[in-house]
């Protein structure tokens, strides 16, 4: 796979504040690619930069393959946290001249247009005000405006903050059609888990530094740490085989790994929920054998640790 | 199109189409003509009023000097004497009286006036200047002057001034050209006042709306503040225009019908002699004689020109500041060298059109559009329109780049007052 995107050492200050700090990224074409960071990490920095908004103090970006020039903005959508539209001006009007701004032509504007307009059931806004709309639909409008001139690149900087539940969902298919068609799409934001299952490439932000990137999966696979959350069942309801489990089972579970409570929503009635982990030696198979003789298994489960998990155990340890 | 005209488009449209503007367009000037209507009506009603002095002259000397005109008769009640001349007065509540005592050609500062109130200025006036003429009159006549050789000897001289460059002045017009100047000086700054606001508020538009990142990752700030002016700018032409049309008209058929004249009441030239329509005919000559053609295109060139860079520091404010409220604090330094300029061309450039001060104003970009205007009526060297024109153009363009800095530095930061350091600090992001 390619890379559509790549910033190669990139730093940027405002005057003594480092926002960036020689930061590498590369975003794979057709990738969905996680920008994450607490606030204030210089995200959205980059993203300007990304947008030529603000030119970087040294380094250079690449889009696909070029360094960036006044020609790529109509290869790139983006859809800033601060959103906003020409509250006095109709829509159908507003989208066409954003879009001829990003260097569309008027008809083929218009078509394309009516195409969106349709697909997110918007007929009959075309001669409105945005004034006239309620926040939900001036969103929908928003987001046409980010996609109507078919940019390679999509950047979604908080995407589903200020989003409706109904319209984050639908918004949220569209992008991964979107993605589907071959775009490749940049979410940014501070709340990781909200775009977690969305994204197989992220990049960690944290105080202008990227603390780590790649490959989600790659990353989680790393970050594992042959943990497993147990739930245990005894085999038959009498006083003495829970005392076994609850006594026995866990004192010698505990004499040979590291064991810890837990808790878990199943819709059994665990007589014993712990967390073990186990050494790298050991598979997943060989405990769940050892179980299996003591009592039943009802719940099994890799622990897999979050990105915010992973964000956090990063941070901590520089 | 390209993405300027697009944007000057948009621009247009969106000052044009404005609820507030439409009837701002056509309110103004209903209202402008109904003022001058009302003054018109109310000055004619002031006059309608007929005023009657009785004159008590025990000098003899001006009997029937005194000329009753529109607005004011005199009444000679000299054989009664000044105490049941004031009775009268009293009875028939006439305005006043006026009392000349018997050796007013010794004592001339014994005339007196009885009245309840002051008179008009010109009331007062036009009577003194008949007492004096009489009295000055007699008293040349009491020395053997004959009056008749005065009035024959009386001429007028107009020095026709010419420089080594072959272009004529006279000394008579200096006024109308100052007049010239000045006026086209006080439209410019009208023309900034109303309009730069409009461009300020215009680019404060995209940080209310907060539209601004989605406008400025499609394009350069420097070609949405040029478009932002050069739109504004048409827009309020267009409203002038419609203003002056729409004005003129009205003024034109409510005078035409209502019988109305409003140049009598500016002009209150009353009884001219002979020798002040040969004034008004060299007035006339000098106009004709001014190079209009040449006086009209630089007043384009230099209306534009001073316009877009007062409307381009008026975009750098807006660029500056969140909403309009944050403005004030910048709005002094702006209005300041419009005031400058507009002193230097009354006081400096009448005075002397080719000196120091007049020449260094007609340069200096802040000052240069209306201090030139003023000048150029008197002729001024090719070299100075030159760099002046040069410097204009270059301070509009710096100005515009300057704001479109302070817009790109200025959504980093949202909802922060900016100091004067600050946005100088800015521009080295």
């Amino acid at each position: 796979m390619n890379d559509l995107l790549a910033a190669d050492h990139v730093s940027k200050k405002f005057g003594k504040y480092t926002a960036l700090n020689d930061l590498s990224i590369s975003v794979p074409e057709g990738s969905v690619f996680g920008l994450l960071g607490p606030n204030g990490a210089g995200k959205t920095t980059l993203i300007r930069i990304i947008n030529q908004i603000t030119m970087p103090d040294e380094g250079a970006v690449y889009l696909g393959g070029e360094p960036l020039q006044n020609k790529h903005i109509m290869n790139i959508g983006y859809m800033p946290e601060e959103r906003g539209l020409y509250k006095s001006m109709k829509v159908g009007e507003q989208v066409l001249y954003l879009a001829q701004l990003k260097g569309m032509s008027k008809a083929d504007a218009k078509a394309k247009s009516s195409y969106w307009f349709k697909r997110l059931g918007m007929d009959g806004w075309w001669d409105k005000k945005i004034q006239e709309l309620s926040k939900g639909q001036a969103q929908k409008v928003q987001f046409i405006v980010t996609v109507l001139h078919g940019p390679k690149l999509l950047i979604f900087d908080e995407p589903f903050s200020g989003f409706d539940p109904i319209n984050a969902i639908l918004i949220k298919d569209e992008i991964l059609k979107l993605r589907e068609d071959g775009a490749t799409i940049i979410f940014s934001t501070h709340r990781m888990e909200s775009v977690e299952e969305m994204c197989d490439h992220i990049a960690l932000i944290h105080k202008s530094n990227k603390v780590l990137d790649g490959n989600l999966a790659t990353i989680k696979r790393n970050y594992r740490s042959n943990t497993f959350e147990i739930g245990l069942e005894t085999s038959d309801d009498s006083l003495s085989s829970l005392e076994n489990l609850q006594g026995t089972l866990l004192r010698e579970m505990t004499d040979n790994w590291e064991v810890t409570p837990a808790t878990f929503n199943t819709i059994h009635e665990n007589d014993l929920k712990v967390k073990v982990k186990i050494p790298d030696n050991m598979t997943a198979n060989e405990l769940l054998m050892y179980l299996t003789n003591k009592a039943s298994v009802n719940h099994f489960v890799e622990v897999i640790p979050t990105v915010s998990e992973i964000f956090i155990e990063n941070v901590n340890a520089n | 199109m390209g993405v300027l005209g697009l944007i000057i488009k948009r621009e247009y449209n969106a000052r044009v189409r404005n609820k507030s503007f439409i009837v701002m367009t056509f309110l103004s000037p209903l209202i402008g003509v109904g003022m001058i209507m009302l003054i018109i009506y109310l000055t004619q009603v002031n006059q309608d009023s007929k005023r009657t002095i009785v004159v008590v002259d025990e000098s003899g000397l001006f009997y029937k000097d005194f000329e009753s005109s529109e607005t004011l008769d005199f009444l000679d009640l000299s054989p009664a004497g000044l105490e049941s001349g004031l009775d009268i007065v009293k009875e028939n509540t006439y305005y006043g009286l006026l009392y000349i005592p018997k050796d007013v050609k010794k004592q001339p500062s014994t005339v007196k006036f009885y009245g309840d109130e002051v008179p008009a200025f010109a009331t007062l006036e036009g009577m003194e200047q008949q007492i004096e003429k009489k009295l000055t009159d007699e008293k040349l006549i009491d020395r053997g002057v004959d009056l008749d050789l005065i009035d024959q000897s009386k001429t007028i001289v107009s020095i026709n001034i010419e420089n080594f460059t072959g272009e004529r002045t006279s000394k008579v017009s200096n006024w109308i050209k100052a007049g010239f100047g000045g006026a086209a000086g006080y439209l410019l700054m009208m023309f900034i006042i109303i309009y730069g606001n409009m461009v300020m508020r215009s680019v404060i538009e995209e940080k209310t709306n907060r539209i601004i990142e989605v406008i400025i990752s499609s394009v350069k700030p420097f070609k949405l503040m040029m478009g932002k002016i050069i739109g504004t700018t048409l827009a309020g032409i267009t409203q002038f225009s419609i203003w002056i049309l729409i004005g003129g008209t009205l003024l034109f058929i409510l005078t035409a019908y209502l019988g109305l004249d409003p140049t009598s009441t500016q002009n209150p030239v009353g009884n001219m002699g002979a020798t002040d329509l040969d004034k008004i005919e060299l007035i006339v000559l000098d106009i004709l004689n001014l190079p209009l053609l040449k006086l009209a295109l630089y007043f384009i060139v230099y209306f534009i020109g001073g316009y877009f860079l007062y409307s381009s520091f008026y975009a750098a404010i807006g660029a500056a500041v969140d909403s309009e409220t944050d403005t004030q604090q910048f709005m002094l330094p702006i209005i300041m060298p419009l005031m400058l300029a507009i002193y230097v061309g009354l006081f400096s450039v009448i005075e002397n059109p080719n000196g120091t001060i007049s020449t260094a104003f007609s340069i200096i970009p802040l000052t240069s559009p209306i201090v030139m205007l003023m000048r150029i009526p008197f002729g001024v060297p090719w070299w100075q329109l030159a760099i002046s024109i040069t410097l204009l153009v270059a301070s509009f363009i710096f100005t515009v780049w300057f704001g479109s800095k302070i817009y790109r530095v200025g959504i980093l930061m949202y909802g922060k007052k900016p100091t004067y350091r600050e946005i100088i600090k800015w521009l080295k992001y």
